[in-house]
């Protein structure tokens, strides 16, 4: 017996948007229930964990002073501009080393060593080279950004499913054409999720970034909070980190599902 | 079913020559030796042989993805270097593009600058030929084994080549399918007469499509890394269309399921 019936997905049901939201709200909600609840008994200081009121105050607190917003937005901006960046020159260089074995010997045994340096010991380096401004901020970010989408991409061009190649090539593609007709298509899912890791990456890097003496943004309000002992107001930076992460991951999620639509098996 | 051609699609079949072809793997595993075959322009050809004894390899010699160790492969006259694009290929998976239509993979298989609406048009044509009209907004895996292979053969016709080469075509058939199938080569063929040089486990499909039936082997008291030789090569009797039952074809049935290796129960043998 041959197995030659192409394997089909397998059609998962899936469940109704309310159902979703629902089940995705479970778990935070409980958190929130058990931190109320340990609140209510108050067994913890309160310099040692504030409530959930004291925290929904102190984002009223910055929001009447003109602050939260501003704060988000910053980030925000600094977060997709860095983004951007760092995933396009991702995608260049992942091409690059994916597609020519020159790329590969060249440039990928140098970047497995820049992948491994940490966050924080580029913030030194970058806030000496660029100085303390939104261009180093920017660049630390897109270099979170640029390694999720370079190793799971080049990883995708260079596994290429050989048969597909040659079958390509059978029937006359070669070079440009044949990118254009096997390897880029069967990369998309990865780019895809190289994009959307890439984008949870940028968040972590931002609050690295703004260790780089920055005045505004949440990475600021972060270590101004902890400075300060505003935990009310540390908590309240987590949760909104937190927050935005869900947001702009879920917008991804939608361009992911049009691109898998289209270009998925 | 009727085929229409246009005269500008119509290429002429070609002849194909293979002499001493030999391959071997990691430089001392030889899966195929000392094949000589001559193969006249628009004959049909049926490769038989056990399972690994390297019938898609010989294939990808004369299609020229892959590159004989010894010998050459000639299709009309000229040696075969390098991808062939007289030639086309069946691939023995459909080896489809799953982010593509049905239809745009037969597109596929078009020669390079064909006319848009002509290509189009021939696209259109193969479809309906290979009866996946119905079909042709798909994608593969949403369409069964046997429909995946037609349209693979489809996409091997659309270029019209000199030569086509189908590696067990009919394999992920049916076998009421694989009738109408068989069928539907036999009609292309007398319309657009390419040499056809086809890999089948099935005798009797060989005997029905074939001019002469080609049994690849090792030799016997040979080891099996000695590689595979022609043991034998039958020309078939007969103008097609054939008898599916015909009687005078039993004796060379017997003989090939006996090259093949499968006892046969026939008289003859069980003396
Ligand atoms: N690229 C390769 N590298 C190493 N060995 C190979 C390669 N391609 C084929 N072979 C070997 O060649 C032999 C013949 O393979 P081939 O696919 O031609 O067999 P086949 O006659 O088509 O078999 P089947 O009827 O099962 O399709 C096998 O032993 C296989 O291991
Ligand atoms: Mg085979």
């Amino acid at each position: 017996m041959r197995s030659s019936v192409p394997g089909r997905r397998s059609t998962i049901r899936e469940l109704p948007l309310g159902a979703r939201i629902a089940l995705g709200a479970a778990l935070p909600l409980a958190l929130l229930a058990l931190w109320q609840f340990i609140i209510v008994l108050d067994v913890v200081p309160s310099y040692r964990l504030p409530s959930p009121t004291a925290v929904f105050l102190a984002g009223v607190d910055l929001q009447n002073r003109g602050l939260l917003g501003i704060h988000v937005l910053i980030s925000t901006q600094r977060v997709l501009i860095g983004f951007a960046v760092g995933s396009i020159v991702g995608l260049v260089v992942a091409s690059f080393v994916g597609l020519s074995r020159l790329g590969r010997y060249l440039v990928s045994p140098f970047l497995s060593g820049v992948r491994s340096i940490p966050s924080l010991a580029w913030v030194p380096l970058l806030g000496l080279y660029l100085g303390i401004n939104e261009d180093s901020k920017v660049t630390l970010i897109a270099i979170g950004a640029f390694f999720p989408v370079y190793t799971v991409v080049s990883h995708a061009l260079r596994n290429t499913d050989p048969q597909l190649l040659e079958a390509g090539r059978a029937f006359g593609y070669s070079g440009v054409r044949l990118l254009g007709l096997v390897q880029l298509p069967s990369a998309i899912p990865s780019v895809v999720s190289g994009l959307r890791l890439a984008l949870a990456q940028s968040w972590l890097f931002l609050v690295a970034g703004e260790l780089l003496g920055a005045s505004m943004g949440l990475g600021f309000l972060l270590t101004d909070s902890n400075n300060n002992g505003r935990i009310d107001r540390l908590f309240l930076t987590i949760l909104l980190l937190g927050l935005l992460g869900i947001i702009t991951d879920a917008i991804v999620g939608v361009l992911e599902r049009f691109l898998l639509k289209r270009w998925g098996a | 079913m009727s085929i229409t051609t246009s005269a500008a699609t119509t290429s002429p079949a070609l002849s194909v020559s293979l002499d001493g072809v030999g391959r071997s793997f990691d430089g001392s595993r030889k899966v195929l030796r000392d094949i000589d075959l001559e193969i006249a322009a628009g004959e049909i050809v049926a490769l038989l042989g056990p399972s690994g004894c390297g019938k898609s390899t010989l294939l990808r010699q004369v299609s020229g993805l892959d590159a004989p160790t010894a010998g050459t492969v000639r299709i009309d006259g000229a040696e075969v270097t390098g991808i062939d694009q007289r030639a086309a290929v069946a691939f023995q998976e459909p080896r489809l593009l799953p982010w593509r239509s049905i239809r745009r993979n037969v597109e596929v298989g078009l020669a390079r600058h064909t006319d848009r609406a002509e290509g189009a048009a021939r696209v259109e044509q193969l479809l309906e030929l290979v009866q996946l009209s119905h079909a042709s907004q798909l994608r593969p895996r949403q369409v069964s084994g046997g429909m995946a292979q037609r349209a693979s053969l489809a996409r091997a016709l659309a270029r019209n080549p000199g030569v086509l080469l189908l590696d067990e075509p009919f394999g992920a058939l049916d076998a009421l399918t694989r009738l109408t199938m068989q069928d539907l080569l036999l009609d292309i063929h007398a319309v657009e007469p390419a040499t056809i040089l086809f890999v089948t486990h099935d005798v009797e499909e060989a005997l029905y499509l074939a001019d002469r039936v080609v049994l690849l082997g090792v030799e016997s008291g040979y080891k099996a890394d000695s590689g595979a030789v022609i043991r034998s090569v039958i020309t078939v009797p007969g103008k097609r269309p054939r008898d599916r039952g015909n009687a005078a074809l039993a004796h060379l049935r017997a003989e090939l399921l006996d090259g093949l290796g499968v006892s046969t129960h026939h008289p003859a043998h069980t003396l």
